[in-house]
């Protein structure tokens, strides 16, 4: 364990060689652009691959054709860049094609986009979120192996802030369980055997396979092997000060971090307020929440958006008020830099969100 | 009709297999594609190609999405499925991540100039390493013959259905010639598989092809000139003519790019 | 001129689609469709004369593969006795 004080897409790109990440291809764009240039200069030192691909279309292809090689690969954006991956990443579920995919956020109006995703067909990616660098490098790293395990890419989702926040992390490679060979990998060996592999979204055999899958049945099972995926995901995420909480406010990502902060120093002043943040977007934590929020009067849901998280808050089915305390915020750079950041700001919002919960008759309990 | 000659079974006297039913690394029943199509000779072509350099136990087949793909479950060369438009892309990855793999795509004119036309000429312009092969009948077969931007002007299709007129429709691209000129580009040439002349001259290019990447000269393109009597509307019979007249007066064939021929300067 | 057969055919009548493309392709033009017998699928289809060069365009174009090539290892006088 050795600690390093460094700036956020240095340590990503850091903690993706450290997984084992030996091909990216990435178009520039703030702030994935900061993370593409680490991998440009560390992948090849490493005797990996870095791409400065002529377009986001390009660059998730070119990390497919890596994937399909067997090398752990990853690619990325931001936002407009992601809604051009779309159709490869839906159909990256139907090939079984691991990769990481980085979703580096300018505020958090992509959310939608990341956990129901904009392509076509039954598909479903995992979506991992860190709040800070630590947790950032243990995800970025714990994508990899799921992506491997599940044959399936997934989404690590950062913003602005992660990507330039200087914290002190260990971007040393973290030791995950066993992985099953990629027997499908192609590297021409198989063929002319008789045994040639295919890594296909429509045809998932080869026609004198001893069991030939026809395209409507391999259609017909994605939605199982979707179902299998999600419910052998363990759910990840935090919580805090939720066990006797009149209030619970749920907040994921950067703005969960700041959100951690003020519960906590409002705790502290004995106004009993609780955190929730959810890490895995995808699957979303659903009985951590409904455990968590058990002893509350209300949920508040702090986004920095119009409100889209607080669809997954309300389909856990919690038999609580939600309600919506975020908003979307931006400076003028439009990078998601947002004036609502700041504690202050968080903090009002919470206190009048609780006073109009007193105010509409929910019974504040003593303190 | 006693004049026939019995070919229900082999000969009894001694005679040598030039050609089984399934060539090569073709598995029996492939491909569903219409009577008198010209893709599955170009396909056999092609890996029959690798086949013969000895390059089989290296190769993969990075398909795009057409008539073509069909092919795909049914060959005995590893297969990488792409999206529409996106092979040269998926090859582009897997190559550089095994480089000592033989990868060659294969497109049809409307998914390597229509969808992805930024793909084929950015892999190419790098100078990537790989063998982008186009099969190119002018029309879109999948979708029952509609126009594409290699259709040649004057050519019927579903949606210029008085032939392709340029002031209503623009102008065809000839890929090939557009390939050649870059910097990164080792090898360009276009064959078609109407007549056996031209088959056999195709099958020189595409070990030319092959060979190109297996010496790691750069990136090689050949085009491929296919009949699609359906999507021309034609009787199978008239197909190849109607490629030599129509298609072969735009799109010429021969060989248009080849660095390992080039005089050292 | 006297005519030979280098090689011969064997046909697979059952897969072929009836596209005639063998037909042009041979360049001997021994190869012609039956005008009466189809297939089960409906098609008519090719029937060898005696003169086949095993030059193999017909199976380097036909789209079905309906063609195994022989080449006989000595020429046959056309007239000779069939294979």
């Amino acid at each position: 364990m050795s600690l390093e004080l460094l700036e956020g897409s240095e340590a990503i790109a850091r903690a993706m060689i450290a997984a084992g990440c030996r091909f990216f291809a990435g178009y520039p764009m703030t702030p994935f652009t900061e993370v593409l240039e680490g991998m440009a200069e560390h992948l090849p030192e490493v005797g990996g691959v870095c791409v400065n691909a002529e377009s986001e279309l390009e660059a998730i292809g070119m990390a497919w054709g890596a994937a399909a090689g067997g090398t752990r690969a990853a690619t990325g954006s931001v936002g407009q860049g992601l809604s051009l991956m779309q159709e490869s990443i839906a159909e990256l579920c139907f090939a079984r094609v691991p990769m990481v995919v980085l979703n580096m956020a300018r505020g958090q109006g992509d959310y939608f986009q990341a956990t129901r995703g904009g392509g076509h067909g039954d598909y479903r990616t995992i979506v991992l979120a860190p709040a800070d660098l630590p947790e950032a490098v243990e995800l970025v790293q714990l994508a990899f192996d799921l992506a491997d395990r599940f044959r399936n890419p997934v989404m690590f989702m950062g913003d602005y802030y992660l990507a330039h926040v200087v914290e002190a992390v260990d971007t040393g490679p973290r030791v995950f369980p066993p992985l099953p060979a990629k027997d499908w990998a192609l590297d021409g060996s198989t063929s002319g055997t008789g045994k040639a592999r295919i890594v296909s979204p429509i045809m998932p055999t080869k026609r004198d396979a001893p069991v030939f899958v026809e395209y409507g049945a391999y259609l017909e099972a994605i939605g199982e092997r979707m179902d299998a995926m999600t419910s052998a995901v363990e759910p990840l995420f935090e919580e805090g000060g939720c066990d006797d909480a009149d209030y619970v406010v749920v907040a994921y990502g950067t703005p969960a971090r700041i959100v951690r902060y003020v519960a906590e120093k409002m705790r502290r002043e004995g106004v009993r307020v609780g955190f929730f943040r959810p890490i895995s977007l995808y699957p979303f934590p659903v009985e951590a929440l409904v455990a968590a929020t058990r002893s509350v009067k209300c949920v508040g849901v702090y986004e920095l958006n119009a409100g889209q998280m607080i669809d997954d808050v309300r389909l856990t089915g919690i038999d609580r008020t939600v309600e919506f305390i975020g908003g979307i915020s931006f400076d003028d750079s439009g990078f998601g830099i947002a004036p609502e950041l700041t504690p202050a700001r968080v903090e009002a919002r919470i206190r009048r969100a609780m006073e109009d919960m007193a105010g509409q008759g929910v019974q504040e309990v003593a303190a | 009709m006693s004049n026939l000659v019995d070919t229900a079974a082999p000969p009894s006297r001694p005679a040598k297999l030039v050609d089984d039913f399934a060539p090569p690394l073709i598995l029996p029943g492939a491909h569903k594609l219409c009577a008198g199509c010209g893709e599955p000779a170009a396909i056999r072509s092609v890996v029959e190609m690798v086949d013969e350099l000895g390059l089989t136990s290296r190769s993969v087949g990075v398909f795009g999405i057409g008539c073509y793909t069909s092919f795909s479950p049914g060959m005995d060369v590893e297969v990488l499925q792409a999206l529409h438009g996106r092979a040269p892309s998926l090859a582009t990855g897997l190559k550089r991540v095994q480089p000592q793999s033989i990868v060659f795509t294969i497109q049809g004119d409307g998914d390597m100039v229509n969808e992805g036309l930024q793909e084929v000429i950015h892999t190419a312009a790098r100078g990537e390493n790989v063998t982008c092969i186009m099969l190119n009948n002018g029309v879109f077969g999948e979708t029952g013959g509609h126009m594409t931007a290699t259709t040649v002007i004057g050519q019927r299709t579903k949606n210029s259905l008085e032939g392709r007129d340029p002031k209503k429709h623009g102008y065809p691209i000839r890929m090939a010639e557009m390939l050649a000129p870059l910097d990164g580009v080792a090898y360009v040439a276009r064959g078609a598989t109407n007549n056996a002349g031209n088959i056999f001259q195709l099958r020189k290019m595409l070990r030319s092809a092959f060979q190109v990447q297996a010496d790691g000269l750069g990136f090689s393109f050949v085009e491929i000139l296919t009949m699609c009597p359906t999507g021309w509307f034609l009787q199978t019979g008239e197909a190849p003519d109607y490629l030599q007249d129509k298609l072969q007066g735009f799109h010429k064939v021969g060989i248009i790019k080849d660095l390992a021929k080039a005089p050292d300067e | 001129m006297t005519r030979e057969s280098r090689g011969t055919l064997v046909i697979d009548i059952e897969r072929c689609k009836g596209c005639e493309l063998c037909i042009d392709a041979c360049k001997p033009g021994v190869l012609a469709m039956t005008t009466q017998s189809r297939n089960d699928m409906g098609y008519l289809y090719p029937e060898l004369t005696p003169g086949c060069t095993a030059c193999h365009a017909c199976a380097l174009i036909c789209p079905d593969f309906v063609f195994q090539v022989w080449k006989y290892d000595d020429p046959v006088a056309v007239g000779e006795a069939a294979p």
